[in-house]
């Protein structure tokens, strides 16, 4: 059964590939709503929070997925790679700890405690978006520490941050109506600008940086075979502009499409940077084969994940299906 | 900053993170099954007060539930940040049980928590039950895997060492390795205590605040008998794994005991100063051949000392106090939770300086499962995986003054909200007293559930 196993490091960098973008999209969301509630009335933030309450442990567990598969399967990568991000690693996890836990402590407090609880979950998720983005920046740089690589990274921080607030706003327009809707609405629009400067950002300066990726998109046929990928992007952009001019609509249709298109975006990116990096899993250090575990130990856990990743789906569809339409007031009775 | 020493640092981090994580899983596992136990009541008898009770105990669920999970993501990243040694050597065997973990464990009780708490009229009554079951078999599952992972650190069997990284040769071997029965049983029974002196700890406070709702007397009885079922249990399964701990790491057992010289008839240290220096207790209080006849049951059984182990065996001071304020907590839970039944089953009811023992018991679960778990981690060192890796080869090369810097902002992170944590949960038991809701507010359910079900409006 296990032809010395060769392709178990990449059916696992599948597999992580896979849930770090279903994280970026499903926490992107909550992590999104969690920032806008800046700008929400004390109504409205209830609202809002009541649309992510029930799924917002369940998509951070995509988070520990990710990295336990990256720990597991690759785990010397594992090491250089959180070594090297000590710091923003343990920033983002205080910041997770803090808005985590604001979640629930905010409706169980005395009432003037309330504020400060929806202020701590606004912090908490600004500052979880802010770190990841600028983790990816300092991957992108193969972990450079100079001046101009963390000036880079912050950019990145900006505009991972955008992006979550551009697809929690495109969650609201689906989940709420009326004026928080409206809302919405202007905040995806705002969003969106800062996340295609920040896209474009990235894709000028991830080749620029690296010859090899250089060379992996602009050589030819590449650049021709490679040509949808950013053509696609571009078109999902303009259309989004295009359409978020357009809501809310007044029999409500619509309401869902820029959340999907939006997802389409990230799976977008999320492919453009997967194929630049491709086989390295810490760029210009370390390929994919060499820092993978013992095939044996890959394989149990590949079998394990087969058998239960349609249960996971099954239940994370019933969830949604139970927790469908527009949010409600959230209540335990 | 200079002289910061890394590993001792990085074992402070890593300790206070999982005694801080520890805290809220000990509760969740077993409150649960307590919520599981109050909706059967519920669906048996039809009496509002267990559904009242399940409602005020989701509340405290919920909020140890994210505790849990956010201190939780923290300990799968400091893997990679402080201890790279760790998944370098022995991943191939920690990978899987870890991956494991997140897949049977974590997402089922993630996804199935939102229906169990905000699910309650949106879908039908067999659904949020099920939901309730299956995210109690989510933590204990979690639980069962950590303890399969961590038993094997302590008593690691079913693999082969080449070019110093550990292959698994027997999965069933490594999941059922010589300690994991004993120490994932008496886990399991720490969580039920801790749960139920929880339970009627803070059922206590509500009642002593005047409040008679009959949910807060029907939680109250309930922690009361769980803890009286469970404590002589877990005393019986704690002297297994004692047994069981002196087959395989006996320098654990002589650092508990702080026996230095191997001896027949070696005498129970009841009280001392060990002194790791002069290698010797200091105003020893001792019961001749005690320990000899609890370790070995014979009054002159061999019990090996430390100093067959020099250089080999944990630091003795914090395993022994450890060991003891474990030990004396777990007597102080017996003799609470015995006279708890005979005071609840008399005909005058439950007297008012009961209800504040009971008070002062609701974090003791805490407190045994902490000093239990410190026991058995310091009692490894100076191993990470016993015989197999040194703690400090595995640690990173990350400088001390960083982790200092973390390790700061982590402790006060925990500190405040610990504090927090106890706040609102008293602040909770006395608005639940306050409100004039009265508890039947399930009455008009059950017209609304037939519809709710997959439908949004």
């Amino acid at each position: 059964m296990i032809d010395n196993g060769e392709w178990l490091p990449y059916a696992f960098v599948f597999l992580m590939g896979l849930s770090m973008l279903i994280y970026t999209v499903l926490d992107g969301y909550d992590l999104g709503v969690g920032m806008l509630i800046r700008y929400a009335d004390a109504e409205e933030k209830d609202r809002m929070i009541a649309s992510i309450g029930p799924f917002w442990d369940a998509n951070e567990t995509w988070l520990v997925l990710g990295v336990g598969l990256l720990l597991v399967a690759f785990p010397a990568a594992h090491g250089i790679i959180l070594s090297s991000l000590y710091l923003p690693v343990s920033l983002m996890l205080i910041a997770l700890i803090y808005r985590g836990v604001a979640f629930d402590f905010r409706v169980k407090v005395r009432a003037e405690k309330k504020e400060r609880w929806n202020s701590n979950f606004f912090c908490g998720s600004l500052i979880t978006s802010l770190s990841q983005g600028y983790m990816l920046g300092a991957y992108i740089l193969g972990f450079d520490t100079g001046a101009a690589a963390v000036a880079f990274s912050l950019l990145v921080g900006v505009a991972l941050a955008a992006a979550y607030c551009l697809i929690g706003a495109c969650w609201l327009i689906l989940k709420t109506e009326g004026e928080l809707q409206r809302k919405a609405v202007r905040w995806a629009r705002y969003s969106l600008y800062v996340t295609a400067a920040g896209i474009a950002l990235i894709s000028i300066a991830t080749p620029l940086v690296s010859e090899r990726i250089f060379d992996k998109w602009f050589a030819f046929p590449n650049i021709i075979l490679l040509a949808p990928i950013p053509i696609i992007t571009v078109a999902l952009v303009a259309g989004l502009y295009f359409l978020l001019r357009a809501l809310p609509r007044e029999n409500d249709s619509l309401c869902w499409l820029p959340f999907v298109m939006t997802i389409g975006i990230f799976i977008l990116c999320f492919h453009g940077l997967a194929y630049s990096f491709f086989p390295y899993i810490v760029p210009g250090r370390l390929i994919i084969e060499e820092a993978a575990a013992a095939p044996e130990s890959l394989f149990i856990i590949f079998i394990g994940a087969l058998i239960v990743l349609p249960f996971l789906i099954g239940y994370t569809i019933l969830a949604y299906r139970i927790f469908h339409g527009k949010a409600r007031d959230l209540s335990y009775d | 900053m200079i002289d910061l020493d890394p590993v001792l640092l990085a074992r402070i981090q890593f300790a206070a993170n999982i005694t801080f994580h520890i805290l809220f899983p000990a509760i969740t596992i077993a409150l649960c099954w307590v919520l599981l136990f109050f909706k059967l009541r519920y669906n048996r008898t039809g009496d509002d007060k267990w559904m009242a009770a399940y409602f005020f105990w989701t509340k405290v669920f919920a909020l140890c539930f994210a505790l849990g999970v956010v201190s939780g993501i923290t300990m799968s990243f400091q893997f990679g940040t402080n201890w790279p040694g760790f998944m370098n050597t022995v991943g191939n065997i920690a990978g899987p049980l870890l991956a494991f973990e997140v897949l049977t464990a974590f997402f089922l009780e993630a996804t199935f928590l939102g229906v169990m708490l905000f699910g309650f009229r949106r879908v039908p009554g067999w659904l949020h039950t099920t939901a309730t079951v299956l995210v109690a078999l989510g933590t204990t599952a979690s639980a069962f895997w950590i303890l399969v992972l961590n038993s094997w650190m302590q008593t690691p069997v079913g693999f082969e060492m080449i070019d110093g990284q550990a292959h698994a040769s027997d999965w069933l071997a490594i999941t059922f390795n010589p300690s994991m029965p004993y120490r994932l049983t008496h886990m399991l029974l720490a969580s039920g205590l801790t749960a139920a002196f929880l339970v009627a700890g803070v059922s206590a406070y509500r009642w002593l605040r005047n409040d008679r709702a009959p949910a807060v007397m029907a939680a109250l009885k309930t922690g009361v008998y769980l803890a009286a079922i469970l404590i002589p249990i877990q005393i019986f399964v704690g002297d297994l794994h004692g047994l069981n701990t002196l087959k395989h790491q006996p320098q654990k057992v002589a650092a508990m005991e702080a026996l230095w010289e191997t001896r027949k008839g070696a005498p129970l240290v009841l009280f001392g100063f060990p002194d790791e220096e002069a290698r010797t207790n200091h105003y020893a209080l001792e019961i001749p051949k005690m320990a000899s006849f609890i370790l070995t049951h014979e009054m002159d059984g061999e019990v090996q000392g430390l100093n067959d182990f020099i250089g080999e065996h944990p630091d003795v001071a914090p395993v022994f106090w450890g060991f003891r304020i474990m030990v004396g907590v777990g007597t102080i839970m017996l003799a609470v939770a015995w006279a708890g039944v005979y005071l609840l089953r008399r005909q005058q009811g439950m007297p008012p300086w009961f209800a504040k023992v009971l008070v002062g018991m609701t974090f003791s679960g805490w407190i045994a499962t902490v000093a239990g778990w410190y026991v058995t981690e310091i009692g490894r060192q100076p191993y990470l995986v016993s015989g197999v890796l040194r703690t400090a080869d595995a640690v990173s090369d990350v400088p001390g003054g960083m982790i200092g810097l973390t390790l700061t902002a982590y402790v006060l992170l925990y500190v405040f909200l610990l504090s927090a944590f106890v706040v609102t949960l008293f602040y909770l038991a006395r608005k639940a007293g306050e409100s004039d809701k009265p508890p039947g507010i399930v009455q008009h359910v059950d017209d609304r559930r037939s519809v709710m079900y997959g439908a949004g409006e």
